[in-house]
């Protein structure tokens, strides 16, 4: 039996394990930083971190706060500035790209603009931030989220950052680098992945006490399943002591 | 060159290369001039009423904070803003003078969204809302940057991102592949806080440059902020290290702690309790006015602002010597 730990903490240690050794990621503020500080300190003590106001390959010993603070490129190996580090996700040269939104859909096409209308909207959300450029031009794009049938739509509001798109050659078409989408999206209740043929999200694993059926019930659209869904492991004794002890010990995120 | 797809976003500030280039000519002095004037003057003398103004780096990471204090304090209106930012358009968004907005994005990071942003838009008193990602506007600063009236980008394809901006999409005339032209993007008037200026404009940043580079090169009018005056021979002994030389910059006003509360990478830390104040204060219309009475316009200027937050309190935000936490 391991420790207890809250939906965070499983968010972060999941997201963790998807980082890989000796490749590189762009990293935005909140549960990516932390899920590559614990990367870092676990599996991939050469993930290269990319930071979009130009740090690279920041060794993460305290928290940034903000995506442009002294910590992204603390001990770094290079500092430079946004124009660099977008060519060079434009370039092909960054691997993984971590997003959220208020919305995805089931192409995880990602909403972060507005709620309602444009010209009127309900709700005004900060906007794409570097978001349109990690979706369009890193490999592959792993999407953090809450799970609920609001957040998870069959249509999102507004294409801010964008996913599949409309399905299947739609990112080509569109004049989006080949090869290119979204991979993963981890959710507070699972792990979905992207079927190779249809472009649809595809529930692969499901958190530790969570049923597929509450995972689709949490889902607005339908879901493909996985021929045979996992168990996502829960975090180790050892993850959540590095998070607590080293990562966030004041529990900034946590 | 077959345009495929139009942004039906408005296309704010037109780019107008040739106007840019004899801007460039007749207003931007090539001799070194002696610019270090108080914050006040260089306001007053280059801010106007409908400008279209523009603010680096991020936030609260060397952020031109004194200089929109006092851009608010003297009331400027009708404005149109390259959205970027942190506190410094958040703060400029409670004014409710902000017309038009080229926005990539506003918002507060992990303290979340603005609210002074949803009240500006949701209401309508930002009347143009034109969308942009962060590389997009960044890269239209490059275009004009480099004197040309465009960029192609592999960003915003296929969205509702480059559907509500002012893009176009083109078939690319020597692949046949779609790609994004984005417009230059000319400034009015940017504040931009640096490490160190001497007394005619030559910049040193330390750290990451963010997006400084390309914007000091896109505005007719460039106010520049530094936490420290130096010597031109300083600035003679390592050339290299200079990212905005003396001619892109009309004023230069000495602001130690000019991005507080915000930080200044190797100098000071951000001053996360005011931060926290400013966030909360926010949340409600009445309170943000209140907290722009407190920290805006209470204080004549920079000096008194300093005095208000304390300079003991400014300076234990220091780091230790050799830039250790």
């Amino acid at each position: 039996m391991s420790t207890e730990y809250n939906p965070r903490e499983l968010l972060i240690c999941v997201a963790a394990r998807l980082m890989e050794d000796g490749t590189t990621a762009f990293i935005g503020t909140g549960i990516p930083m932390l899920a590559a500080a614990l990367a870092q300190k676990l599996h991939a003590p050469n993930l290269v971190t990319v930071f979009e106001f130009g740090g690279t390959g920041a060794i993460l010993e305290e928290l940034p706060l903000a995506v442009g603070e002294e910590r992204t490129f603390h001990r770094a190996l290079s500092a430079t500035g946004i124009c660099d580090t977008m060519e060079t996700a434009q370039r092909g040269f960054i691997e993984y790209g971590f997003l959220g939104g208020a919305q995805i859909d089931p192409y995880g096409n990602l909403n972060s603009t507005v709620i309602g209308d444009h010209a009127r909207p309900k709700a005004r959300l900060p906007g794409s931030g570097g978001a349109n450029d990690v979706g369009s031009h890193c490999w592959r794009t792993i999407a953090i989220m809450q799970h609920d049938a609001r957040r998870f739509v069959p249509k999102v509001d507004f294409i801010t950052t964008p996913g599949y798109l409309t399905g299947p050659g739609a990112r080509e078409a569109a004049g989006l680098p080949p090869g290119t989408g979204p991979y993963r999206v981890v959710s507070s209740l699972a792990l979905m992945g992207f079927d190779d043929e249809t472009k649809r999200m595809k529930l692969l694993a499901v958190h530790p006490g969570v049923t597929v059926e509450q995972v689709i019930q949490n889902t607005g659209f339908e879901l493909l399943l996985a021929d045979r869904i996992e168990q996502t492991p829960p975090p180790t004794d050892e993850e959540l002591r590095l998070l607590r002890e080293e990562i966030d010990p004041h529990h900034l995120y946590i | 060159m077959h345009v495929v797809e139009s942004g039906i976003g408005p296309l704010i500030q037109p780019p107008d290369m040739n106007a840019f280039r004899e801007w460039n000519r007749k207003h931007k002095t090539k001799a070194l001039v002696d610019k270090l004037m108080s914050e006040q003057e260089a306001v007053a003398r280059f801010m106007f009423d409908g400008a279209y103004i523009g603010t680096e780096l991020y936030g609260t990471v060397r952020c031109p904070m004194s200089l929109i204090r006092e851009v608010i304090r003297q009331g400027y209106k009708d404005l149109r803003v390259a959205g970027q930012g942190v506190m410094e358009l958040d703060i400029l968004l409670a004014t409710g003078r902000v017309r038009a907005l080229d926005i990539t994005y506003i918002g507060n990071e992990v303290y979340g969204i603005s609210a002074n942003l949803r009240r500006e838009v949701e209401s309508g008193r930002v009347q143009q809302v034109v969308e942009w990602s962060n590389g997009g506007i960044t890269w239209r600063f490059k275009a004009a940057a480099m004197g040309v009236p465009f960029i192609p980008v592999r960003s915003m394809l296929g969205t509702d991102t480059l559907k509500y901006s002012a893009a176009k999409v083109v078939e690319c005339p020597f692949t046949g592949e779609k790609v994004a032209l984005l417009p230059a993007l000319i400034l009015d008037v940017g504040f931009i806080h640096v490490h160190r200026a001497d007394r005619y404009g030559n910049c040193q940043i330390d750290g990451i440059a963010g997006f400084a580079t390309e914007m000091a090169r896109a505005c007719k009018r460039l106010i520049v902020s530094a936490e420290e005056i130096i010597p031109t021979d300083e600035i003679r002994q390592r050339p290299d290290r200079t990212v905005i030389p003396y001619y892109l910059v009309d004023a230069v006003v000495h602001a130690p702690f000019g991005s507080h509360p915000g930080e200044m990478c190797y100098v000071y830390r951000r001053d996360e309790e005011l931060i926290r104040e400013w966030v909360k204060e926010m949340e409600q219309p009445d309170t943000a006015q209140a907290y722009l009475q407190k920290y805006v316009y209470g204080p004549k200027n920079h000096d008194e602002y300093m005095d208000l937050v304390g300079r003991d309190c400014l300076e234990s935000l220091r780091y230790r010597k050799g830039g250790e936490r």
